[in-house]
């Protein structure tokens, strides 16, 4: 069993109200860190605690607060990004049901660090039941004190509220969070100015993913150092992986990072391995914007390493052996599922969520779309493939918020590790409508590489 | 991107809804009232029998104090805000990835041959409109459907046939965006 410091709670029945959260020891972090720290001492700790952004980029969070322009007389935002829209990703969600006030807590301890008054949480509008959830929540730590006017007697003002979207992943990225946090649509901006000096409604302003700003209260609680004894080198702590896809039993766990993948896949306590007794054909470890990883560089590296649930071990080789950590939406695929379908799926996905500002984003998600379709329903060519690398190529730098990115990595790993089956989808264009390209027909895994 | 529509019929907030609209601002400086839009538009479109019709945009523009086009461009971003009239329940089935590998795509074609609507139609009765939307955060409980506030998931097509049958004997809270 790993430790838990997020959802040790979480079983506890009606843990989601006021009263059952603070019986078991809520909002200590809040008298903690108002009564006896600095605001310059809560960041202090956060940066020994070696906490990396839990939204998918795992920037340190200490080192991203320090950033946090100061001039005077200009009001600071906290702004929690709790869109969640990345496919394969449901933590926040389940964060949120089982322990609203843990998040509250999380906010106002780092709304102190940073100096901000006023704080929002930005929830996907598709969440509904959970602005009424989280709205209920601060109601009673407004009535219990740890909200509003001079907290605790310690002249510290704090007022917290819930913003909804309306269904747009890209309001996801924070600075389209900020404009859409505006009223306006969700259009990512230039950086820089980035939102550390000009944030919401010009003000310098912190972004922090859910589960990023929970896991300051344990920090504030136990201190950073205990914090970073958990963890391998640089990925210290927890991490809330969601689970899905043909797995025994999909959930949300948090995990000790440093967790073998091949434990995490395979032990009862995780994911329990493939549903229905069937083999394993691909993983895509941190949501749907990283890298697939064929079975073979799953559970090993290209140098045949263990690869571990931590940001380095899941990025060991590159792009090309590797993957990436990202928002921990782990997918797994059985020997049943087609890669060219899944990837078309994909790629769907960012053509309609692409903001369209501009052109390599808006038409090389478009024009992919379109080649993956005719792929995948036995009309495409060979040349197709190639066409696909160098769309993505085209796409991948060349935009203004990641999201471009995004979309042509998935294109570009899945052709690289399963090029044998999007050549069978030309040379069979009949029996790919058929049935799926097997297990048994894929090419013997390639040696392995060196690592990049 | 959906076209904006105009069905002659006028709309205005109820007088609860209105006086909600109006205290979503305060959330906000002073001067920043707009950042209560996207909220007020879920209203609205509560209001307005679940879509938004230029009529509804309107009336939102003015108790806001911004110009209609700040509305329009607004609406016409968000896919959560329906542009065209839906019917009374309208099922958001989910058809990314996750979903798709549990099934999802089979779902919604047997949903489809049930109502005998494509996917963006509405039934002749006016009860149903099948949507299909990108991934609502309930991947590892695959398929899934959204219906107003809930999520249904673990989605079979007993469940379904089940949900449908309730929804025609008045058994179905969709819930609301207005406090509750
Ligand atoms: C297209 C796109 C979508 C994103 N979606 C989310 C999201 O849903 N939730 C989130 O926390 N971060 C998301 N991010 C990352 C945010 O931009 C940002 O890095 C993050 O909220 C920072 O918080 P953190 O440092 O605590 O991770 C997204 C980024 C991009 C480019
Ligand atoms: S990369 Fe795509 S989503 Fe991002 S700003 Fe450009 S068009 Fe919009
Ligand atoms: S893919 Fe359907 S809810 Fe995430």
């Amino acid at each position: 069993m790993g430790r838990k410091l997020l959802l040790e709670h979480a079983h506890i029945p009606d843990i989601h109200t006021y009263e059952v959260y603070r019986r078991h020891g809520g909002y200590r972090s809040v008298e903690k860190a108002l009564k006896t720290m600095t605001p310059d001492e809560v960041v202090e700790e956060v940066k020994k605690s070696g906490l990396r952004g839990r939204g998918g980029a795992g920037f340190p969070t200490g080192m991203k607060w320090s950033f946090l322009a100061k001039p005077e007389g200009v009001p600071r935002y906290l702004l929690c990004n709790a869109d969640e829209s990345e496919p394969g990703t449901f933590k926040d969600r389940y964060l949120m049901q089982h322990l609203p006030h843990l998040l509250i807590e999380g906010m106002i301890v780092s709304s102190y660090a940073l100096g901000a008054n006023t704080s929002y949480i930005y929830i996907r509008g598709e969440y509904t039941w959970l602005v009424f959830h989280l709205e209920r929540a601060i109601a009673e730590a407004y009535a219990a004190g740890w909200l509003g006017k001079n907290i605790l007697g310690t002249g510290y003002s704090l007022d917290l509220y819930v913003s909804p979207g309306a269904g747009a992943y890209i309001c996801g990225e924070e600075t389209a969070l900020i404009e859409s946090l505006e009223g306006k649509r969700g259009n990512p901006r230039i950086k820089p100015p980035f939102p550390a000096v000009k944030g919401l409604w010009q003000c310098p302003t912190v972004v922090n993913n859910v589960e990023t700003i929970a896991a300051v209260v344990p920090i504030v609680n136990d201190g950073g150092e205990e914090y970073a004894k958990i963890g391998i080198g640089r990925s210290t702590g927890t991490k809330l992986i969601s689970a899905c896809g043909n797995i025994n039993k999909p959930g949300v766990y948090e995990i000790e990072l440093g967790l073998p993948v091949e434990e995490f896949l395979y032990s009862d306590e995780w994911c329990g391995g493939i549903k229905r007794g069937k083999r394993l054909k691909a993983c895509v470890p941190g949501g749907s914007s990283v890298p697939i990883l064929p079975q073979y560089l799953i559970t090993k590296t290209a140098n045949g390493e263990q690869r571990l649930m931590t940001y380095e071990s899941l990025a060991d080789g590159g792009f090309v052996s590797g993957s990436m950590l990202g928002s921990g939406g782990f997918i797994v695929y059985d020997e049943d599922q087609c890669i060219v379908r899944n990837t078309w799926n994909f790629t769907r996905f960012y053509r309609h969520e692409s903001c369209g500002q501009c052109s390599p984003c808006r038409e090389g998600t478009g024009w992919m779309e379109k080649v993956l379709w005719r792929l995948e329903n036995g009309q495409g060519k060979m040349s197709d493939i190639d066409l696909l690398v160098d769309i993505a190529k085209k796409i991948e730098g060349n935009t203004i918020c990641p999201l471009g990115d995004a979309a042509a990595w998935p294109v570009a790993s899945a052709i690289r590790h399963f090029r044998d089956e999007f050549e069978w989808h030309v040379r069979e264009p009949k029996l790919c409508l058929e049935r799926n390209y097997g297990l048994a027909e894929e090419k013997t895994p390639a040696a392995p590489v060196q690592t990049a | 991107m959906q076209a904006i529509t105009s069905n002659g019929t006028p709309f205005r907030y109820s007088p609860q809804a209105l006086a909600e609209v109006q205290s979503l601002t305060k959330k906000y400086p002073e001067g920043c009232g707009k950042s209560a839009l996207l909220r007020a538009l879920h209203i609205a479109q509560e209001e307005n029998g679940g879509w938004l019709s230029v009529a509804a945009m309107d009336h939102v523009a003015e108790v806001l104090g911004l110009k209609p086009i700040e509305v329009y461009e607004v609406a016409t971003f968000y896919s959560m805000y329906n542009l065209q009239p839906v019917g009374k329940y309208v099922l958001e089935f989910c058809h990314t990835g996750p979903c798709a590998i549990e099934g999802a795509e089979r779902l919604i074609e047997y949903a489809q041959c049930k109502l005998g609507i494509r996917t963006g139609e509405t039934t002749p009765d006016g009860m149903f409109t099948i949507k299909e939307v990108e991934c609502l955060g309930a991947c590892g409980y695959a398929p899934m459907m959204q219906v107003g506030e809930f999520y249904h998931e673990h989605l079979t097509e007993e469940k379904l046939d089940q949900f449908i049958e309730d929804c025609r004997a008045g058994r179905v809270n969709k819930g609301t965006w207005k406090m509750h």
